[in-house]
């Protein structure tokens, strides 16, 4: 479906997740953190670009795997990112809702 | 002689034990297993012992009973693979050489990777129900307990049997109604998901059977540590959910043979093609079951459709053929709900769980995502398929190794 994100129109998925990576741009990820309670400061882009890094790479994305990654702790990530920091910051990263690995 | 070696005489490497036996020609190859254990579990029957459903007897049996004939087993800790020299290395200090080496060490729980959790009340008021000892400690537990805040938890994907702890859960619901207790006792399910299941349809089902049964939800949560003194689970995000009994499963781990061997993922996983089932890595060395990282179901039924196709693959192999890129991330598992009734789901990598008939398209006789005691009767009756077909590598007639999309409501 069709979503107006920060005056552009851009396809998103059912839970608001950008299904085109190419339509993302800082605009776009500072308006979908605004509608999550999520004030971005330079130490939430510097997240944000790793996991867009990852993402790029085929890295699958776990609260694990970050809380490892030397970027930032597990405790810090939910300080950034209150309640469920993987599915906001993805979701303000314009990368897909990590899947949980069935 | 050429040399098969299977490492794991769990679910996955019995019928891969047992399919190999029928296919390849024994003046050419020969077969052998390697495991330490002596008994064979049926695992999905840890889920009925804490409610004294299951008796210890219904699920042990011996590995040996199960290993056929022209199979050698080996019996005893393996130290090391070196796959650049085609070798494993046991404790003992045999080395055995393989042509085609077969990975079925299955995962196992790790409560030592959050903090606390096996601490001072590990088996007082703190179990698993994913082994053995901790399922038998549970059900004792669960025979005198008077009452209070019950938590099912879940501390991080993936693990084996994602629906297990859902069904734990609707069984407490029923187990403490059987025994006139129900209002002593309240029910929360914690998860580090966002519902109750990772696919929305399923998770729709399932948050509505929770809510039936009056079993509180908590999602979200990914745990920090348990506080043993105050007798609380906490978040990284400060959260804190007081318990009288925590029922945990842990983090899930492939065998620490994998980090030994330097061949596995942070939770010592082995890189596998999903289609195939080959190793990443190692051409001549192929994955089944729980060990492997492919983003299917850790479950039994993921194993034996696993098992069809890499049987395939492997005659594949050894004659030089291109591998079938077949596997589709089948699972069919049937949902305890608790009161004689259950849930049947089938799903693969693309198709999440949907309502429909299963599995005659149209005819059933058993529902997906619906519940019905019918769909009890086969969860029952899964135990002697287990014991009598499963494990012999037996085709369960009618259920085909790729996912049927007929008869489903997409």
């Amino acid at each position: 479906m069709e979503k107006e994100i920060a005056g552009k129109k851009i396809n998103v998925n059912e839970e608001g997740y950008l299904i085109d990576f190419n339509q993302w741009d800082q605009s776009i990820g500072e308006a979908i953190a605004k509608e999550n309670n999520v004030d971005m400061t330079p130490r939430h882009w510097e997240v944000v670009k790793y996991l867009q890094g990852e993402h790029k790479n085929n890295v699958p994305l776990s609260i694990r795997k970050i809380g490892k990654s030397n970027v930032i702790d597990i405790k810090e990530f939910y300080a950034l990112f209150p309640q469920g920091p993987l599915k906001i910051s993805t979701k303000i990263a314009g990368i897909p809702k990590p899947a949980s690995c069935l | 002689m050429k040399k098969i070696l299977i490492l794991g005489a769990g679910t996955a490497g019995t019928m891969m034990a047992n399919h190999l036996q029928h296919e390849l020609d024994k003046k050419l190859w020969e077969i052998e297993i390697i495991d330490e254990k002596v008994e064979h579990h049926y695992q999905p029957g840890y889920l009925f012992l804490p409610f004294d459903i299951y008796t210890p007897e219904d699920i042990i049996k011996t590995i040996e009973e199960f290993i056929p004939k022209g199979v050698s087993l080996r019996k005893g800790k393996i130290d090391k693979i070196d796959p650049m020299a085609n070798q494993v290395k046991m404790v003992d200090g045999t080395s055995i050489a393989y042509d085609v080496l077969i990975i079925a060490t299955g995962a196992k729980i790790a409560p030592e990777e959050t903090a606390g959790m096996r601490g001072s009340e590990w088996q007082k008021s703190v179990f698993d129900f994913y082994t053995f000892e901790g399922a038998l400690a549970l059900r004792n537990k669960l025979r005198e307990w008077d009452g209070g805040n019950m938590v099912v938890h879940i501390t991080e994907m993936p693990i084996k049997c994602p629906v297990a702890p859902l069904e734990f859960a609707f069984l407490a619901d029923s187990f403490f109604k059987n025994k006139k207790m129900r209002e002593k006792v309240k029910i929360t399910f914690v998860t580090p998901l966002s519902g109750a299941f990772t696919k929305p349809k399923a998770t729709e089902a399932l948050d509505h059977l929770l809510q039936e049964k009056n079993i509180n939800i908590e999602s979200d949560f990914a745990i920090e540590s348990v506080d043993n003194e105050r007798k609380m689970i906490i978040d990284y995000g400060g959260r804190e959910i007081p318990f009288d009994l925590l029922v945990t499963v842990p983090t899930n781990k492939g065998d620490e043979l994998m980090e030994r061997s330097n061949m596995g993922d942070d939770l010592n996983y082995v890189p596998t093609n999903k289609a195939t089932l080959q190793s990443l890595n190692y051409n001549n060395v192929f994955v089944i079951g729980d060990a492997s990282n492919v983003p299917a179901s850790k479950a039994g039924s993921v194993a034996h459709f696993e098992a069809e196709i890499l049987t395939e693959n492997i005659l594949r192999f050894i004659k030089n053929e291109p591998l079938k890129e077949d596997f589709d991330g089948h699972a069919n598992c049937f949902i305890e709900t608790g009161g004689g009734k259950a849930l049947l789901i089938d799903f693969n990598y693309t198709h999440e769980p949907v309502e429909g008939t299963f599995p005659f398209p149209g005819v059933g006789p058993l529902r997906l995502l619906k519940e019905s005691r019918m769909n009890h009767m086969g969860k029952l009756a899964f135990r002697w398929i287990y014991w009598n077909m499963l494990l012999k590598g037996t085709h369960i007639p009618f259920v085909s190794a790729q996912m049927q999309e007929a008869g489903k409501q997409y």
